[in-house]
C-alpha cells in the first residue's frame, strides 16, 4: 500500500440532544492509500455517512482522531482543509441552493478560495463533468436530477481537492443515471489521480467502483474486505453474507 | 437575436448570461403577478402614491400651508370653486394637503423599511444559524420589544425623544423590527442544517459569507411580503401619533393630524377629517393588496 491519504482512528460520534445521547458511530478506523477508492457500506442508521460528516467536521468527533497525510486535523477544520477535501451529497435536490444559477454555485468557492482565471475554471469545471456552457446560467429547479448531481460534482472539483467524500452520490438517481454518474466519477478519479472515500448502500456500487471497504453495522466497523475477496464472496461475518445475498436479490425459498 | 422576440429572450431556460438569467427570473415573477388583479389594484395605489409624492408640487394647486382668506374661504365644502375636496378651519386646500402628505406617508413608510428589514433580518438570522446563547439572548430582546402593545412602546419612545416626524419614524422603526426577526429566525431554522448550507461549510464560507449570501436570499422573500403588509400598521401608526400630536406637528400636512384637527368639526363640516381618513384608507387597502399578491408569487409554500 502506498502513502497514507487519510486515517481515521477509533472514531466516536456521539449526538446529544435534550438528554437523549446517540453514539452513532463507535470506534472506527480506517485508513486510505493515496489514489485509492474505498468504500464504506451498511445498512440505513449503521453510522457509515456520519464517518464521513466527522471527516470533514459537519459531526463532531467525541472521541478518536482523523488524520490527513499524517497531520491531526483541528476543529474547527482550517481554511486549507476545504481545498484538499470535498464532498458529494447524497441528494442533489438538496445540496444546490435553489436560488443560486449553476453559474454562482461553482463560482462562490473560487471566491472563497481567491482563485484566479475563474470564468475559465467554471467552463472547464462544466465540460468536465459533460455539462455544456448552456448550463451555466440555469437554475437548480431548470436541471434534471443527474444534471444537477454533476453539478454538485463539478463545485467539488473546482477547488482541485485530493480526496473527494461521496455520500450515496447515486441512491437518488434512477438506474441509468446511475451508470452515468459512476463513470464519470471513476473517469475523473483516473484522470486527476483523486482519492475516493464513498458511503452506499448499494453493494454491487461499491464492488464497481472501490478497491477496498468496510462493512459497518450499529457504529462499527464489522469487516474489512477487498474487491476481490467481495467478489468471490470470502466474507468472514454472517452481517456481510446476510448484505451480500440480500444484494444479489429476492431468491425464491 | 433577429427571429427571437423580447419575451422568448426572458423565457429561454438556456440562458446565455447572467443578465439574463437574472432578468429570465424577475419576468417570470412578473408574468403570475400580473395575473393577480387585485395585486395589480395595489401596484397601482403604491405607485400612485409614489409618483403624487413626487409631483406633489405640480399636481398641489395651493399651497398646502398658507390657506386662503380667513373671512370667505374657510369651511368650503368639497367641489366649491377650485377645491376638490373643500377647505379646512385655516382655509387651507385640503387636496393640496393631502397631496404634500403624501410626502411625509411615503417617507414614514420608506424610513421605517429601510431601518428595520436589516436589523429584524440580521438578527433573526443570527440567532436561527448560530443557535445556543446568541439565538437565546437576541430572542429575548426581541421578546421584550414584542411585548409591548407597538403603539404605546411607540409612544414612550417618542415622549423620550420628543414630538416631531423624525422622531415617530425612529420610534415606529424600533417597535417594528421584531416580528421581523421572528420571521427570519424561523425561516434559518428550517434552512440551516440543510445540505446547500452544509456544502456552503465544506467549501469554507465564513458564517458572514453564509449569513448574507445563502441564508438572507431565502429569508427575503417571507420578510418582503411581512413588511408590505405591515405597510398599513406603519401608516396607521404613523397618522395615530400624528393624531395624538406626538408625530408631525402643526403646519405639516400630516393626514393622521389632518384628522386630528378636524375632528372638532366633524359634525357640522364632515370633509375636514373625512378626506385624509379616505387618504390613509386608500393606501393602506394598496399595501395590504400588494402584500398579498407578493406573497401569492414570492412564498413557495403558498404556492399551488
Amino acid at each position: 500500500m502506498g502513502e497514507v491519504m487519510l486515517e481515521v482512528q477509533a472514531l466516536d460520534v456521539t449526538f446529544r440532544r435534550g438528554g437523549d445521547t446517540v453514539r452513532a458511530v463507535r470506534g472506527v478506523s480506517l485508513d486510505v492509500a493515496r489514489g485509492e477508492s474505498f468504500g464504506i457500506v451498511g445498512e440505513s442508521g449503521s453510522g457509515k455517512s456520519t464517518v464521513l460528516r466527522a471527516i470533514c467536521g459537519l459531526a463532531p468527533t467525541t472521541a478518536g482522531t482523523i488524520g490527513l497525510k499524517g497531520t491531526s486535523l483541528a476543529t474547527p477544520r482550517p481554511a486549507d482543509f476545504y481545498r484538499r477535501v470535498q464532498m458529494v451529497f447524497q441528494d442533489p435536490y438538496a445540496s444546490l441552493h435553489p436560488r443560486h444559477t449553476v453559474d454562482k454555485v461553482l463560482a462562490e468557492p473560487l471566491a472563497i478560495h481567491g482563485f484566479d482565471r475563474r470564468e475559465a475554471r467554471i467552463e472547464q469545471a462544466l465540460s468536465e463533468v459533460g455539462l455544456g456552457s448552456d448550463f451555466r446560467f440555469r437554475y437548480p429547479h431548470q436541471l434534471s436530477g443527474g444534471q444537477r448531481q454533476r453539478v454538485a460534482i463539478a463545485r467539488a472539483l473546482i477547488l482541485e481537492p485530493e480526496v473527494l467524500l461521496l455520500d450515496e452520490p447515486t441512491s437518488a438517481l434512477d438506474a441509468s443515471i446511475q451508470a452515468e454518474v459512476l463513470n464519470l466519477l471513476d473517469r475523473i478519479r483516473a484522470e486527476r489521480g483523486l482519492t475516493y472515500i464513498m458511503v452506499s448502500h448499494d453493494l454491487a456500487v461499491v464492488a464497481h467502483m472501490c478497491d477496498r471497504l468496510i462493512v459497518m453495522q450499529h457504529g462499527e466497523a464489522v469487516e474489512e474486505l477487498t474487491r476481490a475477496a467481495l467478489s468471490a464472496h470470502r466474507a468472514t461475518t454472517d452481517y456481510t453474507r446476510k448484505l451480500l445475498s440480500a444484494s444479489e436479490g429476492y431468491t425464491p425459498a | 437575436m433577429t427571429t427571437i422576440s423580447r419575451r422568448d429572450w426572458l423565457l429561454t431556460d438556456r440562458p446565455a448570461s447572467r443578465r439574463q438569467a437574472r432578468l429570465g427570473q424577475i419576468y417570470r415573477t412578473w408574468l403570475t403577478f400580473r395575473g393577480n388583479w387585485l395585486a395589480m389594484v395595489g401596484l397601482a395605489i403604491v405607485l400612485a402614491l409614489i409618483i403624487v409624492a413626487l409631483f406633489a408640487n405640480v399636481i398641489a394647486p395651493y399651497d398646502p400651508v398658507i390657506g386662503g382668506d380667513l373671512r370667505t374661504a374657510r369651511f368650503l365644502p368639497p367641489l366649491t370653486g377650485n377645491h376638490l375636496m373643500g377647505t379646512d378651519d385655516l382655509a387651507r386646500d385640503i387636496f393640496s394637503r393631502i397631496v404634500h402628505g403624501s410626502r411625509l406617508t411615503l417617507m414614514v413608510v420608506v424610513l421605517v423599511a429601510v431601518i428595520a428589514t436589516p436589523i429584524g433580518l440580521l438578527v433573526g438570522t443570527s440567532a436561527g444559524y448560530f443557535g445556543g446563547w446568541t439565538d437565546t439572548i437576541l430572542m429575548r430582546i426581541t421578546d421584550i420589544f414584542l411585548a409591548f402593545p407597538r403603539l404605546i412602546l411607540a409612544l414612550a419612545f417618542v415622549a423620550a425623544l420628543g414630538p416631531g416626524i423624525e422622531n415617530a419614524i425612529i420610534a415606529i422603526a424600533i417597535t417594528s423590527w421584531p416580528p421581523y426577526a421572528r420571521l427570519a429566525r424561523a425561516e434559518t431554522l428550517t434552512i440551516r442544517d440543510s445540505d446547500y448550507i452544509n456544502a456552503a461549510r465544506l467549501q469554507g464560507a465564513s458564517s458572514a459569507r453564509i449569513l448574507w449570501y445563502h441564508v438572507t436570499p431565502l429569508c427575503l422573500s417571507s420578510v418582503i411580503i411581512r413588511v408590505t403588509l405591515d405597510m398599513a400598521g406603519i401608516i396607521l401608526t404613523a397618522a395615530g401619533l400624528g393624531f395624538l400630536g406626538l408625530g408631525a406637528q402643526p403646519p405639516q400636512p400630516e393626514w393622521g393630524a389632518m384628522i386630528a384637527s378636524g375632528r372638532r368639526f366633524l359634525i357640522d363640516q364632515w370633509w375636514v377629517a373625512t378626506m385624509p381618513g379616505i387618504a390613509i384608507f386608500v393606501v393602506s387597502l394598496g399595501f395590504n393588496l400588494l402584500g398579498d399578491g407578493l406573497r401569492d408569487v414570492l412564498d413557495p409554500k403558498a404556492r399551488k
